[in-house]
C-alpha cells in the first residue's frame, strides 16, 4: 500500500485516504493552441515504466492537492512537494539522480 | 501437425499416447518477416491467426518477452460478453462473442466455451433504467439480450440475495448467450493453429527498441537480435504506452492494476456469470468448482502486477452481501495484471504516425471477451489499411471528438 507525507499537514497519508489525481506538470494549452498541443494536453499520457510525477488529494484529511514523485515499477515513493510549481524540487531531483540515475521523463518546466 | 479427434485419442490410448507431438514450434528468429507482432497474447496471436486464415499472409513472427499467453491472457476473469450499447463496441464484442462458438472446430482445440449466460445485476434505479436502455440498444444492434424483473434473477441465480440492506437487486441485464472459456487454451489453440500455417512464436523475445527510416518501420531490436518487418502489429495491453515510446509516439492510454482471485472449490452452486457493477465485483464459479472473482481496477499507473489490498476487501464485501453462503470461502489466489485503459474506455486499433506501424491497445478491463473479433478486424486493418470493425476505434478518434464512451455507458470499469 502507497504512503505518501502531505507537503501540507505533515501526515504520512495510506492510499485509503488520497485520491489519485493523474499526471502532474501538464502545460495547459487552450485558444490559440493547435489541434495538436490541445488534442495532446487533454489525451495523451507519459504513463512511464519507471519515475513518475503525479498529483494526489490528501481527500480524507486537509483537502489539499499535492505532487508526487514516484516509481510505476516498484511502487517506491521519492517524494512528495507541494502543486503550486511546475516541475519538482531541487531535493527530489538529487534523490532520484542518486538512486535512478539515467532516468528520463518528459520535458519539465513552464513553457 | 496432428489432428486432435476421437478416433487420435483411441489411437493413442492405444499408443500409451507417445505419438503425440507439440502443439506448436519454439522457434528461432529469422533475419526478416513480412510481419512482426509484439505479444503472444490472445489478441496478437488470434490476428496472427486471421492474417494467415483470411489473407494468406504466414511469414510472420509473434515476439513474445515472457511466455506465451503468460500477461493478460493467463490473467483475466475469462468472462464473455457483448451486451455494450455503443454501436462499434457491440459490433466487435458481438464478433467475438459469435467466433467464440465456432472457435474449438475452427481451431481444432477445445477451448470450453460455456455458454452459461451473463447476468448484469441492476441494483440502483439508474442501473435499472440504464439497463433497459442498453437491452433497447443491443435489440437494435441484433445482440440478444433482456432486461430481467428480480423473480427471473432468482430463478437464475438461486444462491442470491435480493433484499440486501444497502443495494437490493432490482432486476438485470441477462445475455443468456454470454459465457466463460478456458482463457489458456485460447491462447494455445491460436498458437497452434499458426505454428500449423508456419509462423514463428519466438519466446523470451524482449523487444528493446523500434527501428525506422524515412517515417517507415523497418524492424526492431530485440533481446535475441535485431529483426527486419514490413509490417509491425503491437499488440502488449499495459506495456502498449512502452512500446510507443520507443516507435517515437504517445498514445492517450494509461497502465493501472486490476485484481482478480479465487476460493477453494466447493460443489456446484452458480451456473451463470454474475456481475454487480454498482457495488464493484462479478463472480462465477470454474470447472473446477472454484468462484473466480473480480473486482474494481487500482485508480494510479501501476507496472507492478499487484494490487492494492482495499480493492480486494470492497470486492469481497460487496460480494458477501449479495452471496451470504460465500463469506466462509477460504481465497486460494490472487493474482493482478497491468490494463492499459483509455479515456472513453474504449480500445484503440489503428494506425500510427509511423507508417507500417499498427496498434491494438486499450482494452482496459476487458479484453478476453474480445480476442476472436479484435484478431479478426486487426488482421483486415493490417492487411488492407481499413477494416468496418476497426475504423470507429483509430487514435485519431480523440483529437476529433469520436469518442466511444462506454465509460459512462456502463458507469464502471469493465
Amino acid at each position: 500500500m502507497l504512503v505518501f507525507r502531505c507537503p501540507y499537514c505533515g501526515v504520512d497519508a495510506e492510499e485509503t485516504e488520497l485520491s489519485p489525481g493523474g499526471e502532474a506538470h501538464l502545460t495547459r494549452f487552450g485558444p490559440g493552441s493547435s489541434d495538436a498541443e490541445f488534442s495532446g494536453y487533454l489525451f495523451d499520457r507519459e504513463n512511464p515504466k519507471g519515475v513518475h510525477f503525479e498529483r494526489w488529494r490528501h481527500s480524507y484529511g486537509c483537502g489539499k492537492w499535492f505532487h508526487a514523485a514516484r516509481c510505476t515499477a516498484t511502487l517506491e515513493v521519492f517524494g512528495t512537494y507541494p502543486a503550486q510549481t511546475t516541475e519538482p524540487p531541487k531535493d527530489i531531483l538529487d534523490t532520484l539522480a542518486k538512486k535512478r540515475p539515467g532516468w528520463t521523463w518528459r520535458e519539465l518546466g513552464a513553457k | 501437425m496432428k489432428r486432435y479427434s476421437a478416433f487420435a485419442l483411441v489411437r493413442e490410448a492405444l499408443n500409451d499416447h507417445k505419438g503425440w507431438s507439440r502443439a506448436w514450434a519454439d522457434a528461432q528468429p529469422k533475419d526478416r518477416y513480412d510481419v512482426i507482432f509484439v505479444g503472444a497474447g490472445g489478441h496478437g496471436l488470434a490476428t496472427a491467426y486471421y492474417l494467415g486464415k483470411r489473407f494468406g499472409i504466414t511469414n510472420v513472427a509473434i515476439l513474445e518477452k515472457g511466455w506465451l499467453g503468460g500477461g493478460n491472457t493467463g490473467r483475466n476473469t475469462t468472462i464473455i460478453r457483448s451486451n455494450y450499447l455503443q454501436d462499434p463496441s457491440a459490433a466487435i464484442y458481438e464478433k467475438a462473442r459469435d467466433l467464440y462458438e465456432g472457435l474449438s472446430q475452427d481451431l481444432n482445440y477445445n477451448v470450453m466455451f460455456s455458454p452459461r449466460g451473463v447476468l448484469m445485476l441492476a441494483q440502483t434505479h439508474h442501473e435499472v433504467r440504464g439497463y433497459q436502455r442498453t437491452a433497447h440498444a443491443n435489440r437494435l444492434q441484433g445482440v440478444e439480450t433482456e432486461f430481467v424483473g428480480p423473480e427471473r434473477v432468482k430463478e437464475i441465480v438461486p444462491i442470491i440475495r435480493l433484499d440486501g440492506p444497502r443495494y437490493p437487486v432490482l432486476g438485470g441485464l441477462w445475455q443468456a448467450r454470454g459465457g466463460t472459456a478456458r482463457h489458456d487454451a485460447v491462447a494455445w489453440g491460436y498458437a497452434r493453429a499458426c505454428s500449423a500455417m508456419g509462423m514463428d512464436i519466438i519466446q523470451n523475445c524482449e523487444v528493446t527498441g523500434v527501428r525506422s527510416e524515412a517515417g517507415k518501420v523497418t524492424g526492431v531490436d530485440t533481446t535475441r537480435g535485431a529483426i527486419g518487418c514490413g509490417k509491425l502489429g503491437m499488440v502488449v495491453a499495459g506495456h502498449a504506452g512502452v512500446l510507443a515510446q520507443m516507435a517515437g509516439f504517445r498514445l492517450p492510454v494509461e497502465s493501472v492494476a486490476l485484481q482478480a482471485l479465487v476460493s477453494e472449490p466447493i460443489k456446484p452452486c452458480m451456473d451463470v456469470v454474475v456481475m454487480a457493477n454498482t457495488v464493484h465485483g462479478y463472480m462465477s464459479q470454474s470447472d473446477k468448482g472454484e468462484m473466480v472473482i473480480g473486482g474494481g481496477a487500482d485508480g494510479f499507473n501501476n507496472y507492478t502486477q499487484r494490487g492494492s489490498f482495499q480493492h480486494i476487501e470492497e470486492t469481497v464485501r460487496a460480494l458477501i452481501e449479495t452471496f451470504p453462503m460465500v463469506s466462509r470461502l477460504k481465497m486460494l489466489r490472487q493474482w493482478g495484471g497491468i490494463v492499459d485503459m483509455t479515456g472513453d474506455r474504449s480500445p484503440i486499433l489503428s494506425k500510427t504516425p509511423l507508417e507500417g506501424c499498427f496498434v491494438n491497445c486499450g482494452w482496459g478491463t476487458g479484453g478476453f471477451k474480445a480476442i476472436p473479433g479484435s484478431g479478426w478486424g486487426f488482421a483486415e486493418l493490417m492487411a488492407k489499411g481499413q477494416a468496418p470493425l476497426c475504423d470507429a476505434f483509430s487514435l485519431d478518434r480523440f483529437r476529433e471528438g469520436r469518442f466511444i464512451d462506454e465509460s459512462v455507458a456502463a458507469g464502471v470499469a469493465h
